[in-house]
């Protein structure tokens, strides 16, 4: 499709605003201003709107299709939600509104919102304290970093190691490195942390341990009990990883398990849609005595029931964000809870691990699977046996596109071979979910015997293989200047 | 319950096929002694009632003051069709294009948006957005850092202090030698910029127009710094760089903004969208997700996430940043709102907002002990010195229905008589008028 600057007609007039009289001169002297107009496409209203509904209509999302994208829980999104953040009480809001004397009670309503979040997610956490203000998931895990660093320089000591299981997200390893930290991984077992694996590489010298339970492959962790026996006796902290915290609401928190900092994806529990990439909300809770290095500004209720920004925390890392985090994003998840409730957010995790296990069982005569037991909220499987003839994970996935539906995982986990990581969620019928078997099992059937078939999907999406070595190789980031 | 669509019968078929009694039987792995000491939540209310709620809430913040708030965050019109296009479900509902093929509108939107910045900031290849413009800056201070493995980093006052705050908490760990080189009046010191920039700094940081709204060309600095061999970053509101002097005309290295006046709302500060360009060069230190045109099997042309190796999941402690997502419905907005507003019209906004400004500064002069606190040339937003402390005076004004801008003794100590005043198209002369009356009672 042609893109936007390649219809551009010279001299067509925008939306824009009112046309003016004057020019900038006498305003701006010439050598502070721009030389000519920026080359920015000259289209109509009906130009743009049709360009971009036509995009639209290239693009997979959770309100046309199925999308069992694993670790990414790409559940329904509620649509109230967008009316809600999309009040002009809070849409129009200046964030610096109530930063200054005076003008706090014009804000009331937006600092009660984060108030309010804030304690529903230490419940639904049994976290002490928590902050809104990490604005999305692999943020949030960042700021966590940063809290455990201020922590242990708070004690006088230093500690230079993080250590991350193989089975964690690749967002954590990177977080801690941002944060200053030397990265250990650990090998897991079983597709689990080996505790006696994790006790040979504490020390005094680790800051922490950053797990993710259920795992990337969907699994529990089993031994965390002994895990964070072994973290305590180096003093280190344990970090929570709560990108799979759908599998787990109401039937663990994990400031009761043990842990110390936890950041939650807003966007996948808690329903407020991906966009294609973001914005998200990476809130991070703490533990009681990690409360004083969370981020500023906080949100506090005075006795009257008057909400104000407090700034007062001398051991504060500092502004992770430049305001409150992405307030239009947290706003929907505040509605998602309220929605829900306690009893409706035990049965979306209930019901997200019966889709996933009703999923592994009815593909396990088909697929691969490496540890196949009740899962949590997804499963890894592996197309090795596709792969021994030639048809890998990869030509799977562009399979089940022609089919309609979103692929499954297939980047991660780097620690299984041709993984296919499907996480159905709560939201989807019992019919897409056999549905979508169907079309899977007859797309391996078509791997044992047409291999060449499933080689060369999609045949049917707007376009087929792209050559991602020549878009690294040949960069064309940019349009040409088509004026 | 709502959003889960299983019928009792279905949940009883899947449990079967899944081979166990119950719900509970799926969760038997968590040992007794995980499980929560408490779920004190509160009980589901109706879609009605969330709304009426949040309805409450919503009326206890007053968005109705007239405003001249501005302080690197700008209450815009935004033309319907962004709101329109940006709410369809197949951009909202989508995730980062991993299968290229079933995203290639979320691609090719984000290719039209990198290739809009580029042309906007006058530089040759973007990202595909961050989180928010202060994320963008500290991300290019990391790009240079990694690039001239140098540690020691220049920058100007002038910059907005919120984001030289982020900077701080990011860099707390890092060792880095952060230098604040003074404002003089509002204005950047350039002479001591460019003294503090030798053959040991990383990068030097500026910002246009800067948190005073005051307007520099910092190309003789730029020029000086290179010959240091450090990288050249501005920070821009990139509305006003429709006719302000670019940063590739400066000579920039990179070149950040926040998006925010690009057609979003200001929504108490977020979702927002840290835009970020480049030199060629420099795009393989690029943090996130970068978007490249290439061809499918048959010859088409096509759209797909490239230069991946710098990322998180392949790189993980070795990747370029952490950063994952990006703020990909948020670019959209702003590509939505650049091509309605075309070159002309994002042009004729920005004069609009600066001559309301100038007319504003014009008015307020007039008032007895009123001086602007820098000489220098401003566009959309300037600084007004008042003869006395100007936290009473927003006091009275805010409960006048006016919130007559910000008070810049709060990130400026010695400043407390300074009010930062900024215009939009939006703001009229007569609102301006009234502004005059009311301080003017005021002091």
């Amino acid at each position: 499709m042609k893109t936007i600057f390649e219809q551009s007609v010279s001299g067509r007039p925008g939306v824009g605003l009112r046309e003016l009289k004057k020019d900038l001169t006498g305003l701006i002297p010439q050598e502070l201003a721009r030389d000519g107009l920026p080359c920015l496409p000259q289209v109509g209203e009906l130009d743009v709107v049709r360009h971009f509904t036509r995009l639209s209509r290239l693009n997979f999302g959770v309100d046309s299709h199925f999308y069992p994208l694993g670790s990414c829980t790409m559940k329904y999104n509620p649509k109230f939600m967008e009316q809600a953040a999309a009040l002009p009480g809070f849409s129009r809001l200046h964030p610096l509104v109530p930063q200054f004397r005076g003008a706090g009670h014009f804000a009331q309503g937006a600092l009660e919102v984060i108030f309010e979040t804030e304690r529903l997610l230490c419940e639904i956490t049994g976290m002490a304290g928590f902050t809104v203000h990490p604005m999305a998931g692999s943020h949030g895990e960042l700021t966590g970093a940063m809290i455990i660093a201020a922590y242990h320089k708070d004690k006088g000591r230093k500690r230079t190691k993080v250590v991350v299981p193989d089975s964690a997200h690749g967002t954590n390893p990177a977080s801690a490195a941002i944060a200053g930290f030397d990265v250990i991984s650990l090998e897991s077992r079983d597709g689990i942390v080996d505790p006696q694996a994790l006790e040979a590489v504490l020390s005094e010298d680790v800051a922490a341990v950053m797990m993710t339970c259920p795992n990337t492959l969907g699994l529990f962790e089993q031994h965390l009990p002994r895990i964070v026996e072994l973290v305590r006796s180096v003093d280190a902290l344990l970090y929570y990883d709560g990108a799979n915290l759908n599998a787990i609401l109401g039937k663990m928190r994990v400031g009761d398990a043990g842990f110390d900092v936890v950041h939650l994806n807003l966007h996948k529990t808690f329903g407020t849609p991906h966009g294609g990439g973001g914005p998200g909300s990476g809130p991070v809770g703490v533990c009681e005595r990690l409360v004083d290095f969370l981020p500023i500004s906080r949100v506090v209720k005075l006795e009257d029931g008057q909400f104000f920004l407090d700034y007062d925390y001398p051991r504060s890392i500092g502004y992770v964000a430049p305001f409150y985090g992405n307030f239009g994003v947290y706003l929907k998840a505040y509605a998602y809870i309220l929605r829900l409730g306690r009893e409706g957010l035990i049965r979306v995790s209930e019901n997200a691990v019966l889709a996933a296990n009703y999923l592994r069982k009815r593909l396990e005569e088909h697929l691969e699977i490496p540890f196949n037991r009740i899962c949590m909220h997804e499963f890894v499987a592996s197309a090795v046996r596709q792969a021994a003839k030639g048809v890998r994970a990869l030509d799977i996935a562009k399979a089940l596109l022609d089919k309609g539906h979103h692929a499954p995982t297939v980047y991660f986990p780097l620690i299984v071979k041709e993984a296919l990581m499907f996480e159905p969620t709560e939201t989807e019928s019992l019919n897409t979910l056999d549905q979508f078997v169907d079309d899977l099992i007859a797309i391996l059937e078509q791997a044992d015997q047409d291999p060449a078939a499933v080689q060369s999907a999609p045949q049917q999406t707007p376009v087929s293989r792209l050559d991602e070595v020549k878009a690294a190789r040949n960069l064309e980031l940019t349009d040409h200047c088509g004026l | 319950m709502p959003y889960i669509p299983h019928t009792p019968d279905e949940q009883r078929r899947m449990l079967d096929v899944v081979g166990v009694a119950d719900m509970d039987a799926l969760f038997a792995e968590i040992p007794e002694a995980l499980r929560p000491k408490s779920f004190d939540l509160p009980e589901g209310l109706g879609e009605h009632e969330v709304m009426r709620h949040l309805e409450t809430l919503a009326d206890k913040n007053n968005t109705r003051l007239v405003g001249f708030l501005g302080a690197g965050f700008y209450d815009h019109a935004i033309p319907a069709a962004v709101d329109f296009l940006t709410s369809r479900g197949e951009f909202a509902t989508a995730y980062t294009p991993y299968q290229p093929e079933a995203s290639q509108g979320s691609l090719q939107a984000i290719f039209e948006y990198q290739t809009a910045v580029c042309r906007l900031l006058d530089m040759e290849y973007a990202n595909a957005s961050v989180y928010d413009g202060g994320t963008a800056l500290y991300e290019a201070m990391m790009m240079a850092v990694r690039h001239t493995k140098r540690r020691k980093i220049v920058v100007d006052e002038c910059v907005n202090p919120i984001y030289r705050r982020m900077l701080d908490c990011y860099t707390s760990n890092l060792h880095l030698e952060m230098t604040v080189v003074a404002h003089r009046e509002g204005g950047s010191n350039l002479k001591a910029l460019s003294a503090a920039v030798d053959t040991d700094t990383a990068a030097v940081i500026v910002q246009n127009p800067n948190f005073f709204g005051v307007l520099e060309d910092f190309s003789g600095l730029f020029t000086h710094a290179r010959s240091q061999g450090a990288l050249n970053i501005i920070s821009v509101y990139p509305l006003m760089q429709a006719v302000l002097k670019t940063p590739g005309a400066m000579g920039a290295d990179i070149a950040t903004a926040e998006g925010q006046s690009l057609g979003l709302p200001l929504s108490f500060g977020g979702p927002y969208l840290g835009m970020m360009a480049c030199t060629k060069a420099l795009i393989r230190q690029m943090p996130g997700r970068i978007v490249g045109r290439t061809t499918d099997s048959q010859g088409r042309t096509g759209y797909v996430l490239t230069l991946q190796a710098r990322e998180q999941h392949i790189r993980r402690q070795k990747a370029t940043s952490n950063i994952c997502s990006n703020q990909a419905l948020c670019a959209l907005r702003a590509i939505t709102y650049l091509c309605l507003m075309g070159p002309r019209g994002l042009a004729n906004t920005a004069t609009h907002c600066s001559e309301l400004a100038h007319y504003a500064a014009r008015r307020l002069l007039k008032l007895p002990g009123a001086r602007l606190l820098s000489q220098r040339p401003f566009a959309n937003e300037f600084a007004l010195v008042l003869p006395k402390p100007v936290y009473h005076v927003i006091d009275r004004l805010t409960r006048r229905g006016f919130l007559p801008g910000f008070p810049l003794g709060r990130y400026y100590p010695g400043l407390e008589n300074v009010l930062l005043i900024a215009c939009t198209e939006k703001n009229t002369r007569e609102d301006i008028g009234i502004l005059k009356e009311l301080l003017g009672g005021a002091l």
